[in-house]
């Protein structure tokens, strides 16, 4: 068997935002096989991909689409093994609850949520198969905290800590780990969509008093992927400058 | 056919999940020799790389010993 066939296979969903494309990077410089899974922004994808060179391959990954959910795990199985899957993609359906139509809340837990379940069960084979596995699901602090006018947000994220917790207690022993990374406010083109006052209050809440850099976040991502983080599962980490403290 | 396929899975459970090879009968339970639901997809799995014959969640619905598994490859297979 050739080193090519075996190389690890890292599946990003969401990777053309700010967290997505430098988690990318990380697992690219830590020696797995991106697969930059994207929604709209080909070319987004596509200059990502070459920027990565060999270490990377652009796929169209619609996490609310089942079918297409399945199609990107099947390209990514002819890359080599699936070692690594991180469930980025993530929207926003921000408005106070009263405003808050049920078709928005129900788009922001298909994104969130649902996308998070369909592509961790797309893969859950694959990695029984090679009794190995690392996912990394992104939460946020707002499913710790709660923020005003993100209800629908909020809950998903609250649903991915759930998700995370039981499905790691389902797959520890055959050494799949689950973890979640749960970022403060990060700049990004998602985050800049919310109202100054909400972005306002998650910069002042955190001790460290600046935004966290999307570096940073995929940094935690990176070592939560990593074959020495086998003892660490079931953990939804902080990455929010303290703000939890 | 059925003697080669318990054999099979004689030498599945015995190296990928530590059943001694002794208590291996067509008429064990799964949960008797040790295994759980979410080690009886491993099982499938292997099986399927070892025989090419590839058991979905609907035919292990109903699998509690060696000999339904058995049953269900053998249908796969006809």
């Amino acid at each position: 068997m050739s080193t090519e066939t075996v190389r690890p296979v890292a599946i990003v969903s969401g990777a053309t935002g700010a967290i997505g494309s430098a988690t990318c990077r990380a697992l690219a410089a830590a020696g797995n096989h991106v697969v930059v899974g994207y929604r709209s922004d080909e070319d987004a994808a596509m200059k990502l991909a070459a920027e990565l060179g060999s270490s990377a391959t652009a796929v169209r990954l619609d996490v609310t689409d089942e079918a297409e959910v399945e199609s990107c795990v099947a390209q990514a199985q002819e890359l080599g093994t699936i070692a690594v899957l991180v469930n980025n993609a993530g929207m926003t359906g921000d408005d106070l609850l009263l405003r808050l139509e049920p078709e928005r809340f129900d788009a922001t837990i298909a994104t969130n949520l649902r996308g998070t379940y369909l592509l961790a069960r797309a893969v859950m084979r694959p990695m029984l198969r090679a009794r190995y596995g690392r996912i990394v699901n992104v939460s946020s602090i707002v499913a710790l905290r709660g923020n005003a006018g993100q209800v629908a947000y909020a809950a998903a994220k609250a649903g991915i800590n759930g998700l995370t917790r039981s499905l790691a207690r389902e797959v520890a022993r055959k050494g799949i780990t689950v973890n979640a990374v749960a970022p403060g406010f990060v700049e990004s083109a998602m985050t800049a969509a919310l109202p100054e006052d909400a972005r306002d209050a998650l910069v002042a809440s955190a001790p460290i008093g600046r935004a966290v850099l999307a570096d940073e976040v995929a940094q935690a991502i990176a070592y939560l992927a990593s074959p020495g983080a086998g003892a660490t599962t079931g953990v939804v980490l902080p990455v929010d400058g303290g703000a939890a403290i | 056919m059925s003697e080669d396929l318990l054999t099979t899975f004689t030498e599945l459970l015995t190296s990928d999940f530590g059943v001694p090879a002794d208590e291996v009968r067509a008429d064990a339970t799964f949960e008797a020799l040790g295994l759980d639901s979410l080690d009886i997809v491993e099982l499938t799995l292997a099986l399927e790389d070892r025989t090419g014959v590839k058991l979905g969640d609907e035919d292990l619905e109903h699998v509690r010993t060696v000999q339904d598994a058995i049953d269900k490859v053998k249908e796969r297979q006809a």
